[in-house]
């Protein structure tokens, strides 16, 4: 080998060494959707021992997807809030699907089976999936109990993300909302129109990660 | 005689520790965050429901030893329970002050807090004297807890 190619070879590596950590430090953090993303398709199972995707629904106009728990104070206070909105919108073309990330070694109440217990108890009428992976909430980029998103689907495998956050002002006191940001985003996208609000921030449980 | 006064003591020690918390609106806590005056201050935003929160409040006890650090512990916790909160307080003899945030929307303070703030607690805002602010929404274990702290601080 001459020098130069010498040099050059290390050069080389050098400027791989550079691009790799680059690229190393670019996909570290999980940033996850911004609306105008597309959102993935997944396949999780439900409570009902079937394999749940968002492709799985014909005729939807889109979906309320809800990272949610049975153990966050914050989730059980807006439980029948999610079961109303899937009431109202499902019929609508927008239903919900709960998406249960907790790691159930450190929060055992968010097992399959105590799932199952819930949404039998308080009448869910729609799907709760488990992502034991918590490769969904990841890739949404979820980062507590509850955090909504809104998606639009506008084709086969188009779900685009137009509200991402709260689902009202008042989470505490239901009696006390004077903003329904998700009704509103998707009463927006039901006349063909863009949701004025698209992200509402609200406090949360932290995803018990893995 | 003596039992008289053990038990003066032991009520004395009760009233010193036990601090009373009142309800603050955020542009109060918005003052503290602008205007802290330590070389290092810390605001832990927690909740008596959240038990990550709870296993990392010792840690943020513990910095109230070093004389430069001033640490507050915002509690989230719904407005109703202001009560529990104080008991809380007593029962796990809280030194660092405690803040009762009594807001109804957290979107109106979350983003004014931090815009990397998601809304999910536990979560940690350091304010050095110079005003340069670091905020973290995650769970803090001892020893990171005090890297971090160090590092701010010199």
């Amino acid at each position: 080998m001459s020098k130069t190619m010498k040099r050059t070879f290390i050069l080389l590596i050098g400027v791989l060494a550079v691009i790799a950590v680059l690229f190393m430090n670019a996909s570290r953090p999980a940033a996850g959707y911004g609306i105008g993303d597309y959102a993935s398709d997944f396949e999780l199972p439900n409570i009902d021992g079937e394999m749940v995707s968002l492709s799985d629904y014909s005729g939807v106009k889109g979906f309320i997807v809800i990272f949610t728990c049975n153990t966050c104070p914050y989730a059980k206070a807006y439980e029948s809030r999610i079961i109303d909105l899937d009431k109202e919108y499902a019929s609508k073309g927008f239903p919900v699907i709960a998406i249960n990330p907790n790691d159930i070694n450190k929060q055992p109440g968010d097992s399959m089976e105590e799932m199952k217990k819930r949404s039998k108890n308080k009448g869910y009428t729609f799907p709760y999936l488990r992502d034991n992976t918590q490769t969904v909430a990841k890739s949404f980029g979820a980062t507590k109990t509850p955090h909504v998103y809104v998606l639009k689907k506008e084709a086969e495998e188009k779900y685009k993300v137009e509200f991402i956050g709260a689902i009202d002002n008042s989470p505490n006191d239901p009696g006390d909302v004077s903003e329904v940001y998700v009704e509103d985003a998707i009463n927006a996208l039901l006349n063909g129109e863009k949701p004025v609000v698209t992200e509402k921030r609200a406090i949360g449980c932290t995803i018990k990660w893995s | 005689m003596k039992k008289i006064v053990i038990w003066c003591m032991v009520l004395m020690s009760f009233s010193l520790s036990a601090q009373l918390v009142e309800p603050i609106k955020f542009t109060k806590l918005q003052e503290k965050i602008l205007s802290s005056n330590s070389e290092l201050t810390v605001f832990n935003f927690w909740a008596t429901w959240c038990a990550p929160c709870i296993k990392e409040l010792p840690h943020f006890e513990t910095l109230n030893s070093k004389d430069n650090v001033k640490v507050y512990l915002v509690s989230l916790d719904f407005p109703d329970q202001l009560d529990k909160v104080r008991k809380f307080i007593s029962k796990k003899n809280l030194n660092s002050e405690v803040l009762f945030l009594d807001e109804k929307d957290p979107d109106t303070y979350i983003s004014k807090v931090s815009q990397e703030w998601s809304g999910a607690i536990p979560a940690t805002l350091f304010v050095t004297d110079l005003g340069k602010t670091f905020f973290y929404e995650k769970a803090f274990d001892k020893e990171e807890l005090e890297k971090t702290v160090n590092e701010y601080l010199y």
